[in-house]
């Protein structure tokens, strides 16, 4: 076993950035996610990367798209309200087809909202933030391990797709600490980036990074190919965790803190004789569709259980075989309203 | 096995250092462990949380409605947080502090140790949240004494190991004051 | 015969987009010759903004990184710390840069950035249809300020050149014409003059070039070329607003801060 480590979910993300190779990073600070900042901007001069105070969000995510241009790997991070201001930056590299990793420590809105934790930007980040009608991926960590695993598998989705690759989570496990294994980059077979801007040499064609398409037929032909992209993503890369869901005649929809909030609460349940399992989005996009569709050929209740009024529950809907019934429960994010194991058992209660 | 654990008290006793380290100390145990701090949006003096859950399995919600055992190391924190022990629970007051005469939980073990009284007598009264740890430590068997005295070298920074002996007194002076 | 004209090897043999007057197609060529002649083409990465100067890839045979409206200084930004041997420009236009962008350019400039911006100040929006920019003359109808601009309302026409000379990154910042052969051969020189800044690693470097818009002004190319040399001269000067070479800062640069992998900044980095 290696040597376990004690640390925050957002020094795990960090230091998970480094060990990927991202020497570049972007950020503006903002609560709840400013150890990421302060992590890299000691450690990233170590190293001969980049670290740069933005002058906004915009700034960064905009530096980001620069910097990925070029073929590094780089990153940017905030909390919601900031990556408010990335849409537009998001939007352009999705349609520049440019690899990047954003993180949102998430915080409770609209506006200016609070700090608490929050699940309210589902929405936001899985049906394409900005404008134009694309995706990225998005990553679910639960964990201050997967913190830092999902952050490390980011890089490569974001390099095997080329596409922007979104790690979502919240303070719960951005301020948490736990036990943290650093694992090594694991070896993937990236492509080549042909693709990126370098200078045009003598013999070599010139390099465009774009999102404009006038052509007659152009925009339309980009567009199938980003959703060819897509479809591909929905294909090979869901992941999701199954928790006590084999014997279930409930299981519990969540993903991230919730998600740990209700693996309590179904352990209560349990002791109480009550069969309840959790299925955990680990992507949310793509959403695990066929693991809801599996799951539900034998149970047939869902609770999916968010930090929101209801979010994700549209896709869990949009996943069950069609005589499930999916119930729901949530909070709407701010200080006080995070939901505690016993809670949630009375839920279970409720609707097994 | 699975303990949980609430601290909570006024930013400056050092709660989160209280909980980072019997945190840390379930980690040299190779126990998988949970810390959630919480603060109050004041930088300095306002309130002070954290949570901590040990276990020999997985350790499930970091977040915990009904802690089977509370710290309260201030006032504020007890009228706050009273109800939150868990039925039967333990409760460990700091009795230096907290006045806990008119409250009205008969259902739980209640220890009273003067914290900021022992932490004095040992030189420095910054030591409450040794003296707290130890107590807890030794009340619920979550970690040994000796775990914990081993992770002061990895919680504390650098520059203030040369007060590891003084701080190692301190969790033993907690700890042997639940036995009086 | 000697050749004693030729079309610049950084720019593509492709006939331009530009409207007849227009002058974007003049001070491309400019910068075409300026990037020939310190031999970095193969080494450049443009950024285009949006507007007319979109199509940059279409001219310049050279890479180049589209940057959503008004963001190019930090997308250019992110492609020099990035890839630092590279020699990197945007190309912005008064919309861009000194409205949508002016945090951008701003703090691009403070940064010191070791990059080279052209910013062409037309005084309109001229790719959507001629309405206001932030450069636009008081009294000057647009299609958003039909009754004129009122300084009232909408504030006076920025002038950057001046406003950037200002900040402590900057080594270099000009405006420059080319409605005269005169004031053509300067705006070749002072272009030079910022490509050097950047080919010798010293820093930020700004050219503001007036240029024509007839299309959206109203006017024939000549009158757009008049107004050039009478009311838009007279309101934004040419000249050189700063240029580090010749200039001995008021107070002493402070020590540089010791950190690992230091950038080793120019020494005019700091107040003026």
């Amino acid at each position: 076993m290696s040597q376990r480590l004690f640390v925050k979910g957002n020094e795990a993300v960090a230091m998970a950035a480094i060990e990927a190779g991202c020497r570049y990073y972007f950020g503006y600070p903002i609560t709840p996610q400013s150890d990421i900042p302060e992590y890299l901007s000691r450690e990233l001069p170590k190293l001969n990367g980049e670290f740069i105070q933005a002058e906004s969000e915009v700034g960064a995510i905009n530096m980001l798209l620069g910097a990925s241009a070029t073929g590094v790997r780089a990153m940017t991070s905030s909390s919601s309200p900031g990556i408010s201001l990335k849409q537009e930056g998001i939007s352009y590299m999705a349609g520049s087809e440019l690899p990047g990793v954003i993180v949102n420590i998430s915080r409770s809105g609209p506006g200016l909202g609070g700090i608490d934790a929050s699940q309210a930007d589902y929405w936001q980040s899985v049906k394409g933030g900005g404008h134009g009608g694309y995706h990225i991926v998005v990553l679910a960590p639960a964990s201050v391990q997967e913190m830092y695993d999902l952050t490390m598998l980011a890089f490569d989705l974001a390099d095997i797709y080329r596409t922007p690759v979104m790690v979502l989570a919240d303070s719960v496990v951005g301020q948490m600490k736990e036990a943290l294994v650093p694992n090594p980059r694991p070896v993937t077979i990236l492509p080549e980036k042909a693709w990126r801007v370098r200078g045009r040499r003598e013999g070599t064609e010139q390099m465009i990074v774009k999102s404009l398409f006038l052509g007659d037929g152009e925009l339309e032909a980009h567009n199938w190919k980003l959703h060819g992209k897509y479809d591909v993503m929905k294909e090979n890369e869901c992941r999701q965790e199954l928790f006590m869901a084999d014997d279930a005649q409930l299981v519990i929809a969540a993903f991230g803190s919730v998600a740990r909030i209700a693996k309590t609460a179904i352990l209560m349940a349990r002791d109480a004789g009550m069969k309840v399992g959790l299925l955990r989005p680990i992507t949310l996009f793509p959403f695990p569709t066929k693991a809801f569709q599996e799951v539900t050929l034998r149970c047939k209740k869902i609770l999916d259980i968010e930090l929101n009024n209801g979010q994700m529950v549209d896709d869990v809907r949009l996943s069950v075989a069609r005589d499930a019934e999916v119930y729901f429960y949530g909070r709407p994010p701010g200080a006080g309203s995070l939901p505690v194991p016993e809670e949630l058992f009375e839920q279970i209660k409720k609707h097994y | 096995m699975k303990y949980d654990l609430f601290i909570a008290g006024f930013g400056g006793q050092g709660v989160l250092l209280a909980g980072n380290l019997l945190s840390y100390a379930a980690i040299i145990e190779e126990k998988n462990v949970s810390f959630l701090p919480a603060y109050g949006v004041e930088k300095r003096g306002g309130a002070a949380m954290c949570t901590v859950v040990i276990a020999d399995g997985e350790v499930g919600s970091p977040v915990i409605g009904r802690p089977s055992t509370c710290v309260y190391l201030n006032q504020t924190s007890l009228e706050r947080y009273g109800a939150k022990v868990k039925d039967g629970g333990v409760a460990i007051i700091n009795s230096s502090l907290v006045d806990d005469s008119s409250w009205d939980r008969d259902d739980l073990e209640i220890i009273r140790i003067p914290m900021n009284r022992i932490a004095m007598e040992l030189g420095d009264p910054r030591m409450v949240n040794m003296v707290a740890a130890g107590a807890y430590a030794a009340k619920t068997g979550a970690v040994a004494l000796e775990s914990l005295e081993q992770a002061l070298k990895s919680v504390l920074p650098e520059r203030n190991h040369r007060f590891i002996p003084a701080n190692v007194q301190a969790i033993r002076a907690g700890a042997a004051a639940v036995g009086r | 015969m000697p050749q004693v004209f030729k079309r610049p090897v950084s720019l593509k043999d492709v006939p331009t987009h530009f409207c007849p007057g227009c002058q974007h197609g003049t001070i491309h060529r400019l910068v075409a010759e300026a990037m020939d002649e310190f031999g970095v083409r193969e080494r450049t990465i443009g950024v285009a903004s949006v507007g007319c100067s979109v199509f940059l890839y279409g001219y310049f045979d050279v890479d180049v990184v589209e940057a959503p409206h008004g963001r190019a200084p930090a997308v250019a930004t992110g492609v020099k710390r990035a890839r630092p041997d590279s020699f990197v420009f945007t190309y912005q236009g008064d919309g861009d840069l000194a409205a949508i962008g002016t945090a951008e350019i701003i703090h691009a400039a403070n940064r010191g950035e070791d990059i080279t911006v052209i910013f062409v100040n037309n005084t309109t929006y001229g790719m959507t249809g001629g309405q206001m920019a932030p450069t636009t003359m008081v009294g000057q109808k647009t299609s958003t300020s039909p009754y004129g601009r009122d300084r009232a309302k909408d504030g006076s026409p920025i002038r950057m050149a001046e406003l950037l000379a200002q900040l402590g990154g900057v080594a270099f910042s000009a405006r420059v014409a080319v409605n005269t052969p005169k004031n053509l051969m300067d705006a070749k020189k002072q272009i030079m003059n910022a490509f050097r800044y950047q080919v010798e690693g010293k820093g930020f470097s700004f050219i503001e070039a007036l240029s024509t818009c007839p299309t959206a002004w109203g006017v024939t190319p000549i009158q757009a070329n008049e107004r050039i040399g009478g009311e838009l001269i007279e309101y934004f000067p040419l000249g050189v607003y700063k240029d580090t070479a010749q200039w001995k800062p008021r107070i002493a640069p402070p020590a540089p801060v010791e950190q690992p992998g230091a950038r080793a900044f120019p020494e005019f980095m700091n107040e003026i």
